[in-house]
């Protein structure tokens, strides 16, 4: 059986800031990033949606020490952010201070876009990630 | 089932990098482990050995066979366990179902890891090898990262405000450099104070230096016996009752659940359930301290304190011997260290020189009878539980 969506696809899209996910037929859930078998109810019997990319942050943190390869990035922040469609989904945060982040982060509104990470000797491919910014 | 015991434990000083190798490192907790059963190499049937990232701490895979080797069992089926910070108990769990089935009698176990040797940004680059690849290591996730998201997860959630939080959290840690001070076997023997932890560096808001454990070399090593074997070769054998084990996919799928870890709830149930015993039963428990705030993360979900409450019983003193429940007595990951492959098996080597009444005054659980491990790897993707006995 293949994958309805795979990495390299869905990666293509964000590229261009589409976020694509999966709908379950079985059960209506939404399932991103892809995967073979759907998050709730485990059928693979779903079909490619194209998501909204806005939500709400659930958590936060600015990172101070960075992995071999990142350090350039140095200070920035990562958010968890769930979608409205439902699913929680991990990215950047860009027009904040990073190193004046507060729990007034959580609730905010925002929006999604991507920045793309270069990769490194350890990466399989370049790899674009959400990168999102309060929503005016 | 048979039932299974251990019969022999060994573990090397926990440290920061230093000349000895992994497979040297295990080689010594190893023969401390067969001395202390009176058995020689030739008596061990197979290896079960955790190891996470040998291949980039020495350039080495593979590792398990020539940590067979080196210690003289000669050609036996020996396995690499890789569950991140978890891999040793996972090893050792696996061992136990092997001789609980009666496929081998007397076998080895433990995880070895030189893990300071890499230097910090190397460091930090492999540990995040443990969240996913694809879609969360782009962002920059590290695992100070991913704890200092369940924090601020923590305190939106039980409605703490973060500055009390904080002085919770430090409390954990003060807790643990106190008695990795009386642990002769601790990576770090210092006294560090509230103060000292609220003025440390910030790693990831809000997770500063002291909330974090380091990186380790070390190595610990555990033989394991079928009950009848066991009784012939020690008259304090330690019976491992209860056992569990659970995964998760990538942080964020696992989204409203957070800042609690499924896996941790589903692989503790499965080892209570076994052993037929509940939290209450349990004297002493090693859990995985990785960050201050994983302690209170742990010991809300192993069933210890309520949620949102372990914070202020660390501040009373419910979480130190002589409270409702000893936990981490030799130090944690946070003083004793965490050489991540030899952490499981490090924890398993501190309950049984607990309940066999050998660990250091101070540091002492007074007639423990009962002990537990709680082992995570990764941000919740393996979790494992054990359970351990008095046999005498």
């Amino acid at each position: 059986m293949e994958h309805k969506l795979t990495f390299k696809d869905y990666n293509e899209a964000l590229k261009k800031d589409k976020l694509l996910g999966l709908k379950c037929r079985e059960c209506g859930a939404i399932t991103v990033p892809p995967k073979i078998a759907c998050r709730r109810c485990a059928s693979p019997d779903m079909d490619i949606v194209e998501l909204k990319g806005t939500g709400e942050i659930q958590t936060f943190t600015t990172v101070n020490v960075a992995a071999e390869g990142y350090e350039s990035e140095v200070p920035y922040t990562i958010v968890m952010v769930e979608l409205d469609e439902g699913p929680w989904i991990m990215g950047n945060l860009v027009g904040i201070d990073p190193s004046k982040v507060t729990m007034e982060l959580i609730g905010k509104r925002v929006k999604m876009g991507h920045r793309v990470f270069p990769g490194d000797k350890y990466s399989a491919s370049d790899t674009a990630r959400p990168l999102f910014s309060f929503e005016t | 089932m048979r039932k299974v015991a251990i019969t022999g434990v060994g573990q090397t000083k926990f440290s920061g990098a230093q000349g000895k190798t992994q497979v040297e490192l295990f080689a010594e907790a190893a023969m401390d482990a067969l001395n202390e059963s009176n058995l020689k190499a030739k008596d061990i049937q197979a290896l079960f050995l955790g190891n996470a990232l040998g291949d980039f701490t020495e350039g080495q895979g593979m590792v398990q066979a020539f940590a067979a080797d080196n210690i003289g069992c000669f050609n036996v089926p020996a396995s690499r366990y890789e569950g991140a910070c978890a891999s040793a108990s996972v090893a050792i769990r696996d061992a136990f179902m092997w001789v609980a089935s009666g496929f081998y009698d007397i076998v080895l176990a433990g995880g070895t890891e030189t893990a300071a040797k890499m230097g910090t940004p190397l460091a930090t680059r492999t540990f995040a090898m443990f969240s996913d690849a694809c879609y969360e290591y782009p962002s920059g996730i590290t695992f100070p990262a991913v704890f200092a998201m369940l924090a601020h997860l923590y305190a939106k959630k039980y409605d703490i405000p973060l500055a009390k939080l904080k002085e919770q959290m430090a409390a954990v840690s003060v807790q643990s450099y106190r008695y990795g001070l009386l642990n002769p076997k601790a990576h770090f023997r210092k006294e560090v104070t509230k103060e000292m932890v609220l003025s440390s560096f910030m790693v990831a808001e809000p997770i500063q230096l002291h909330d974090c454990c380091p990186f380790s070399d070390g190595a610990a090593a555990v033989v394991i016996a079928c009950e009848e074997k066991a009784r012939g070769l020690t008259n304090k054998p330690v019976y491992i009752t209860g056992i569990g084990q659970a995964s998760s996919g990538p942080l964020a799928s696992q989204q409203e659940y957070l800042p609690r870890l499924r896996a941790r709830e589903i692989s503790s149930k499965q080892a209570y359930d076994m052993a037929g015993l509940t939290p209450k039963d349990i004297d002493v428990c090693e859990l995985h301290d990785c960050f201050s705030i994983a302690s209170l993360i742990a010991a809300e979900s192993l069933g210890f304190f309520d949620f949102g409450t372990a914070g202020e019983a660390w501040e009373k003193g419910e979480a130190a011997i002589g409270g409702k429940i000893a936990i981490n007595p030799s130090g944690g990951l946070k003083a004793k260290g965490h050489p991540i492959g030899a952490t499981g098996a490090a924890q398993v080597y501190e309950i049984v020189k607990q309940l066999r009444g050998e660990v250091e005054s101070g540091r002492q659980v007074d007639g423990a009878k009962i002990g537990m491990t709680d082992c995570l790897g990764g941000d919740g993707g393996t979790l494992c539980n054990l359970i351990l006995e008095r046999g005498w």
